[in-house]
């Protein structure tokens, strides 16, 4: 039965002449689900934008069900069935669910009027199918990520999408959340539907994949079946290197303490945090998604205000109301959110680099910024970061996920913080570049930062930090040292199930 | 599907960043061939006088769309602001027997007022948390009403006989307000590129939220961008005044809210801010004049005017679009 549903033939996309896809030849057999999985920049998502309709491809053609087609708008792949559920929902907040998941191809009743009363029915429906709890009239913004998801999936589902195509569905779930996820995948598949699913998270790959398609550069690598590779294979040929020990040697911290948090509190997000940093320290912070880590975070930063608790760098108790605050106490942060709060995909390199900084580059007389110091200062930085971009001053929009985090993570210790706050520092990023953050934070450590690593990963939680301290509902659950820091232990603390001493 | 190595040319040109001037010079072609008399020094000269008193607050203007906010006060405050100047003048011509210190009183009466008003405008808007244009909707009608008001309506005449003239002499074969532009611009263009208050302009205009977690105050950057732009209106207002020698405070400044704005626009800075250009700006701000220029030379009926204004405003926007 490996009727191909949809095949691409020699697909090539290029930007302002920077080729981005090269040649692309690929086959998606009926009622299977491919994985497709490449670093950031490989260009998996601009295929499936190509796919999608959201892009247009500069060369190449598209075979559905047989026939050459022209995607030339999300209208048109509509109409052919193909579905993309981006990484970046397309729901309307304001809205309930049933009224997204019909946006576009609404019912409406004789007299022109919406026929809210089956719309509402058929959503019922769809999402009994799937077998999810989620209210029809519920407005959107009342959902959680995961719901929102589903919210999504059950749109999808709506128009009788032959091809569903999900990019990276996982990166904002818990674990439980994506077995869910991927037991609602296996239904729709067994029931006829198609699924290509994008990750660079070979594990998940590697339990929900039929076949997998792997791309390095804009061109593909190779297409296997899921059953005869192994992780470390896919990983291997999507890096196209093999890769050795993923972090490196944690150092010894000194005994003097950097920055010291006393009771920190705002209700009912975070109870009575307090805990210390070291010189040269790399600390995690642990906890499900909503344990309270980001908002540790952002009260140390003076985003947030707390009503009650000290902080004290080095030793001295500071008044921290701003960003500005923290930047001025040698407090650095690397922001979870990217785009969202980390830099400005609209500004070149060298300027995203010196934005905290700047004051660093400015003459005596009139200060003027010093823009020979300021681009020097930036070289420095790409060559030690190793970022990859056409030139200093191309703007970050142009650059991949992995390397937008290292301008993000260079701007954040270009002010030569005492104390770095990294917030997820690898999220969305792909295995060499993770593998070059863990590299940098751990050589900046070494040169004495302390560094505050929060991370919902815990692999990188073990391999990175001397000590972890484990959240559950805005509380620390308790500290792990040592070999102590294990999986099991992180999660016995995060879920409650064991209280440690913080 | 190939494309042609000409095409490859066009896609690379940057046309965010020359792209009014091209159209600039094309426009001057063009009118060079439809009229004689466009060339002429003197038309030349009289065109770019027209335009400097709305191209110097345009360039406060930039700085605001920059930010992401917009100013629609300033043709309102430059009534007020020269009624206040003049009036300001008038009155001290009585007790200061010096009328040159009367002249020097007036003209720093109005850049008090500028540059207070244009801080009352950012504060509202940052500490009050009011959207950029309603803000500046309400006191563009607030300015308006109280020039109405102060002036009764009428037109108040400059006693000086000095105030008349700065505003009027030419120096180096241009008026004085075509220099202070250039000027000002000059200056400008520095502060946008070569200092941290510019980067600081175009990061906030960009991501307020990256902003602030850069340590940037943010609402600072906002404020300073108003207050640029009521100093720049008061430099405006006292030449313009100076140049008819009296205020009509029903009159003076009319419209020039939306000139100023469709220089920015038509200059290249786009509306949605992060981004922008001051000499650009200037660029604009001739455009926009060389057009009325040839509407008058043309005898387009001056009413119309308006109309081509709205639409070179609307398909700058247009093109701008097409770009991004």
């Amino acid at each position: 039965m490996s009727e191909i549903l949809l095949e691409t033939r020699g697909i090539s996309k290029d930007f302002s002449s920077v080729y981005v896809l090269r040649d692309i030849d690929i086959q998606v057999v009926r009622g299977e689900i491919l994985g497709i999985i490449g670093e950031n920049g490989a260009g998996k998502s601009t295929l499936m934008k190509i796919l999608s309709g959201i892009h247009t491809a500069t060369a190449g053609e598209i075979l559905f069900e047989g026939t050459p087609v022209q995607i030339h708008g999300p209208l048109d792949a509509k109409r052919l069935g193909i579905s993309l559920i981006p990484q970046e929902f397309n729901l309307i907040s304001q809205l309930t669910v049933y009224d997204n998941v019909f946006l576009g191809s609404e019912l409406r009743l004789g007299n022109g009027l919406l026929d809210k009363k089956t719309m509402m029915a058929r959503t019922r429906e769809l999402l009994s199918e799937l077998r999810v709890d989620i209210k029809p009239d519920e407005r959107i913004e009342k959902l959680s990520t995961a719901q929102k998801q589903m919210v999504e999936i059950c749109k999808a589902v709506s128009i009788n999408a032959k091809l569903l195509i999900m990019d990276e569905p996982t990166t904002v779930l818990t674990q439980f959340e994506i077995d869910i996820l991927f037991r609602l995948m296996r239904r729709l598949r067994d029931q006829g539907a198609t699924i290509i699913y994008i990750s660079h998270k070979l594990k998940e790959v590697k339990t929900i994949c039929d076949r997998v398609t792997i791309l390095r550069d804009g061109s593909v690598i190779a297409t296997e079946p899921v059953a005869s590779v192994t992780i470390t294979d896919m990983a291997q040929r999507m890096v196209g290197r093999a890769l050795n020990q993923v972090f490196p040697q944690k150092g010894t911290p000194t005994a003097d303490v950097v920055l010291e948090v006393q009771d920190l509190t705002i209700p009912g997000v975070i109870d009575h945090v307090s805990f210390q940093l070291h010189r040269g320290e790399i600390v995690g912070l642990a906890g499900l998604v909503g344990a309270g880590r980001t908002e540790v975070a952002e009260a140390i930063l003076g985003v947030r205000r707390a009503v009650q608790g000290r902080i004290l760098v080095n030793g001295k108790a500071v008044e921290i109301s701003r960003p500005v605050d923290a930047v001025a106490n040698a407090i650095s942060y690397l922001s979870e959110d990217r785009q969202g709060s980390g830099i400005l995909v609209g500004f070149s390199v060298i300027k995203n680099i010196s934005l905290v900084s700047l004051a660093s580059y400015c003459r005596y007389v009139l200060r003027l910024i010093l823009r020979q110091k300021e681009r020097a200062s930036a070289e420095a930085h790409a060559r030690r970061f190793n970022i990859k971009a056409p030139s200093l001053d191309t703007r970050l929009e142009f650059l991949s996920g992995g390397n937008q985090q290292k301008v993000s993570l260079a701007k954040s210790i270009d002010t030569r913080p005492a104390v770095l706050i990294a917030d997820e520092p690898t999220r969305g990023v792909d295995v060499s570049a993770k593998q070059e953050i863990y590299r940098l934070i751990s050589g900046l450590a070494a040169e004495g930062l302390a560094c505050l690593f929060i991370s919902s990963e815990q692999e990188e939680v073990i391999g990175m930090c001397h000590r972890v301290l484990v959240m559950k509902q805005g509380r620390v659950m308790g500290s792990l040292e040592g070999g102590r820091i294990t999986e099991e232990e992180i999660m016995f603390l995060a879920t409650g199930i064991r209280e440690g001493v913080a | 599907m190939a494309s042609s190595g000409f095409a490859k040319l066009v896609k690379r040109f940057d046309y965010q960043k020359y792209s009014s001037f091209l159209a600039l010079v094309v426009l001057f072609v063009v009118s060079a061939l439809l009229s004689p008399y466009f060339t002429r020094p003197g038309n030349m000269v009289n065109i770019l006088s027209q335009v400097s008193y709305t191209g110097m607050i345009a360039l406060g203007m930039a700085f605001v769309i920059i930010t992401g906010g917009i100013d629609l006060s300033v043709g309102s405050l430059v009534a007020f602001d020269s009624l206040v100047g003049v009036m300001a003048m008038n009155y001290a011509m009585g007790p200061i027997h010096s009328e040159l210190l009367a002249v020097i009183t007036g003209i720093l009466a109005a850049l008090v007022l500028g540059v207070v008003t244009g801080w009352l405008n950012g504060m509202a808007i940052t500490l009050g948390k009011i959207a950029p244009f309603i803000v500046t909707l309400g006191t563009m009608a607030i300015f308006r009403s109280l020039a109405l008001f102060i002036g009764n309506a009428g037109e108040i005449q400059s006693q000086s006989t000095i105030y008349g003239t700065f505003g009027l002499v030419n120096v180096l074969w241009l008026p004085v307000p075509v220099w202070v532009m250039l000027l000002l611009a000059f200056i400008l263009d520095v502060v946008l590129n070569r200092t941290r208050y510019g980067r600081y302009l175009c990061a906030v205009g960009s991501n307020a939220r990256v902003a602030t977690f850069s340590a940037i105050n943010v609402d600072r950057v906002k404020v300073i961008a108003y207050t640029i732009t009521g100093a720049l209106v008061a430099i405006s207002s006292i030449l313009l005044s100076s140049r008819f020698n009296a205020v009509s405070t029903s009159n003076t400044g009319m419209g020039y809210e939306l000139d100023a704005i469709a220089a920015v626009i038509v200059g290249g800075t786009p509306f949605t801010g992060g981004r922008g250009t001051v000499w650009g700006t200037i660029v604009g701000a001739i455009i926009l004049g060389i057009i009325n220029n040839m509407l008058n030379l043309l005898g387009v009926s001056a009413y119309l005017q308006g109309t081509v204004k709205g639409l070179v405003i609307i398909g700058a926007v247009y093109i701008q679009r097409q770009r991004a």
